[in-house]
């Protein structure tokens, strides 16, 4: 199954690296992976989705948390989440095409954002789903160029990943794993801090 | 404001701060400024080896035997890249270290400057942790964060990569007393519950069995087991890391367990009930096929490490912590259960044990006139009543230590068990004689190990290190020799070790003594005779049976209960 990790890493040379080489050399799979600084200096945010079993993601989550630069990490996935992906597409816009273009770029409250008179470029914002439906409705030939940022995610409700806010809630983690988690369990959070 | 140090003078500082007594390295020029500091102090005695490789298994055995972190100083660039090996192998087997490697300074970091390389980048997949210090404010703390990580939670090698201008600056010195990294907190006590349920389901069970590795050495928990085991009175095996955490003169000690471990050892593993494994990790030289292991078994698992837990096989009752705080909580909620040990001679369960026992697997010819290197071990444990310090290499000769010498404490069989490193066990023997210069610290080697890592002969001199090295001289790499008779139709390719030193001549030419020993009626006395030099290094060179192979053994593929045992046993388990 498909699971959006997001971690809070130290904002340190190398600590990409170390989750980088850690799921080539333990050959984890990597769907995706985006990295952008937070609001506190000292740390980034990397939004990780990867796949496989139960067991697979369970080693992820422990190897992750195994890594020194890793901070905090949540699996989306055990709650209710929102994703969202931005992707530039440049397509081929000639004559009649021009209005067909257009037209579905509206239907997927795509937005143009440059024009020629061949070209169009089309700013589109959703799930990683959505926009790989964009692409499968558009005629193929007339694509020129696709540039995805890979996904962020963030969790619904008062379900947080931050420093600064001392916890986070998250659903009890299925009896197996219950005692293995390394880094020790959040205390119960107060909703009035999460605003 | 305190007085300003330069980096080097910092460096040597903090060393003398955390407390380091040997530290084991080569010099070259970018970690020159701190020879220099080295140079005027003796404090922090420096150990100067032949090849950066033995620095690190140097480190590495004074680690393991000492519970200690070992301590390497490199320069740049090839120092740096000849400490992968010896990093890699401490990293497999979670021993605590701390490597320093010189760096080229940090405004031509990236240029390919002479001597350069990513000593980060190159060792992170092989480390704990690594650092690269950027600034000579940096040093003190950092060097602080390396050992505190090295020798915290599960243990590690850590690098830190020191520019050599880092080491000319000044700044005002601070060492901490202690470091805190936020992202960092290891586990150590386990979860109450977790305890009680494995306890309830240990007590429960008809066919129980204690599996114990590294993890209880490394936590120095072995007098934890001994008191939970004797409360019990369960069989209990050890890994090949884990040999000596459990008195192998016990009578419930059923032997090593893996790939060449006991008959009994396996054959339980496989017939358990309740499997309770503590500080091991599931490693397939031991489990064998994941398919057929254990298929009856409910599975406790007790690991420091998380990420060990449910890696390799699904486990029941998880429960992280340290070996021997969880022991300690177990042994609590045992005694409070007023359980009565299940008896060594009336139980069902023993009896079957006994019963598996009996095939004695570890036989070999005694009569032979050639030597047989299984012997030349129990003449050496009986010799050393038990009492030395083993370090091995790797091959037939490390599983003839193994299961031939019967270590009744622990940190005394010092091996690379996880990476497997052929010219490991010289340089280790080093750092296990200068942790303990009174010790007998017995090398057992084979003659394509030992020539791994030959050169340190040269530093044995130098610091008058009386280390006895056993080969068992069988002029092949006899562990490849065995697989490739038994999987590759006695196809012995590349095998044969050609061209062979005279080892007495060469022991002699690094100034110490050699003894070549042919006959089996010559093996007591040659080994009196080494072993009563105590001040002499003695390379003892046993010409040992050619075709003798490692027996029992669990093929790959194969389940515990499919072991093969040697020729001659009388049974239809013969490989051969
Ligand atoms: C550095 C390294 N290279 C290769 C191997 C693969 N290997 C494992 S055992 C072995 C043979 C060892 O021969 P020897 O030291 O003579 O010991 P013996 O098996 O004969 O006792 C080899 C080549 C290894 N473990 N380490």
């Amino acid at each position: 199954m498909r699971h959006i990790l997001s971690i809070l890493l130290e904002n340190e040379a190398g600590a990409l690296s170390r989750v980088a080489g850690l799921f080539s050399a333990r050959a984890f799979n990597i769907e995706s992976l985006t990295v952008a600084p937070t609001e506190d200096p000292t740390v980034s945010r990397m939004t990780l989705v990867t796949s496989g079993s139960d067991e697979i993601i369970e080693q992820i989550v422990k190897q992750l948390n195994k890594l020194i630069d890793v901070i905090k990490l949540i699996d989306l996935n055990e709650g209710a989440h929102i994703e969202r992906e931005l992707m530039l597409i440049k397509v081929m816009a000639r004559d009649g095409g021009r209005e067909e273009v257009k037209r579905m770029a509206e239907i997927f409250r795509g937005r143009i954002i440059d024009v020629t008179d061949t070209t169009y470029v089309i700013e589109l914002t959703g799930t990683g789903e959505k926009l790989d439906a964009f692409i499968e409705a558009l005629d193929k030939s007339l694509i020129l160029e696709v540039v995805r940022t890979g996904v962020s995610g963030i969790a619904r409700g008062t379900r947080a990943l931050s420093l600064h806010i001392p916890s986070i809630t998250r659903p009890a983690p299925p009896a197996r794993t219950e005692a293995a988690t390394a880094k020790p369990a959040p205390a119960p959070v107060n909703p009035d801090h999460l605003l | 404001m305190g007085k300003k140090l330069r980096g080097a003078e910092i460096f040597v500082q903090a060393l003398k701060d955390e407390g380091v007594e040997y530290i084991f390295g080569y010099p070259g020029g970018a970690v020159l400024h701190i020879y220099d500091e080295l140079f005027k102090q003796s404090a922090v005695k420096h150990i100067l080896v032949r090849h950066e490789q033995g620095a690190t298994h140097a480190a590495d055995g004074y680690a393991r035997a000492t519970g200690k972190p070992g301590v390497v100083l490199v320069t740049s660039g090839p120092g740096a890249t000849n400490c992968v090996t010896g990093i890699a192998t401490a990293y497999m087997d979670s021993i605590p270290m701390v490597v320093f490697t010189g760096q080229v300074p940090t405004h031509l970091i990236g240029n390919d400057a002479f001597q350069e390389v990513d000593a980060v980048g190159i060792t992170r997949p092989c480390v704990k942790h690594n650092f690269l210090v950027e600034d000579v404010k940096d040093l003190a703390a950092t060097i602080k964060k390396a050992f505190y990580l090295a020798t915290t939670g599960r243990p590690g090698p850590v690098v830190v990569d020191i520019p050599k201008d880092v080491t000319a600056d000044s700044t005002e010195y601070y060492y901490p007393q202690n470091v805190e990294i936020r992202s960092y907190k290891p586990v150590t006590r386990g979860h109450p519950g977790q305890i009680r349920k494995a306890v309830q389901l240990l007590l429960s069970a008809r066919r129980p069995m204690i599996y114990t590795g590294g993890g209880v050495v490394i936590d120095n928990a072995a007098a934890e087991l001994a008191e939970f085991g004797h409360l019990l009175g369960f069989p209990i095996t050890n890994t090949l890391m884990g040999l000596g955490a459990y008195p192998a003169t016990d009578k419930q000690f059923v032997g090593m367990l893996g790939m060449h471990g006991t008959y009994e050892a396996n054959m339980a593993m496989h017939h358990c009930d309740v499997l309770l494994a503590v500080g091991a990790r599931f490693d397939d030289r031991v489990t064998g096929d994941l398919a057929k292991f254990c298929p009856e078994a409910k599975i406790i698992h007790v690991d420091i490490d998380p990420s060990s837990i449910s890696k390799n096989v699904p486990v029941d009752v998880p429960i992280v912590g340290s070996a021997r705080e969880v022991l300690r909580e177990m042994i609590k909620v045992i005694k409070e259960a007023k359980f009565k040990p299940m008896s060594r001679k009336g139980d069902p369960w023993w009896k079957q044990i006994d019963e598996w026992a009996s095939v004695d697997c570890l036989r070999y010819d005694r009569k032979s006139k050639v030597i047989k290197p299984q012997y030349v071990i129990e003449e050496l444990y009986a010799l050393t009543r038990g009492d030395a310090y083993i370090t091995s290499d790797v091959g037939q000769h490390q599983m003839w230590a193994a299961q031939y010498y019967k270590f009744d404490q622990p940190r005394r069989w010092i091996n690379s068990g996880g990476l497997g490193t052929m010219g490991f066990g010289l340089p280790a023997a080093m750092g296990v004689q200068l942790g303990f210069p009174k010790a007998t610290v017995c090398c057992v080697t084979g003659e394509a190990s030992l020539v791994m890592c030959i050169q340190e002969l040269s530093t044995c001199l130098q610091y008058n290190l009386p280390i006895k090295i056993i080969n068992l001289n069988n002029r092949y790499m006899g562990m490849v020799r065995q697989w490739q008779e038994f999987f590759y139709d006695r196809r012995y390719s590349h095998s044969y070790m050609d061209a062979l030193p005279d080892f007495v001549k060469l022991a002699e030419a690094f100034g110490h003594v050699g003894m070549r020993v042919e006959k089996t009626s010559g093996v007591r006395d040659a080994l009196k005779k080494a072993l009563a030099m105590k001040n002499k290094l003695v390379l003892l060179d046993f010409i040992t049976d050619q075709t003798e192979n490692v027996y029992p053994m669990i093929a790959a593929g194969k389940g515990h209960h499919e072991m093969h045992l040697a020729p001659g046993s009388g049974t239809n388990r013969e490989l051969a």
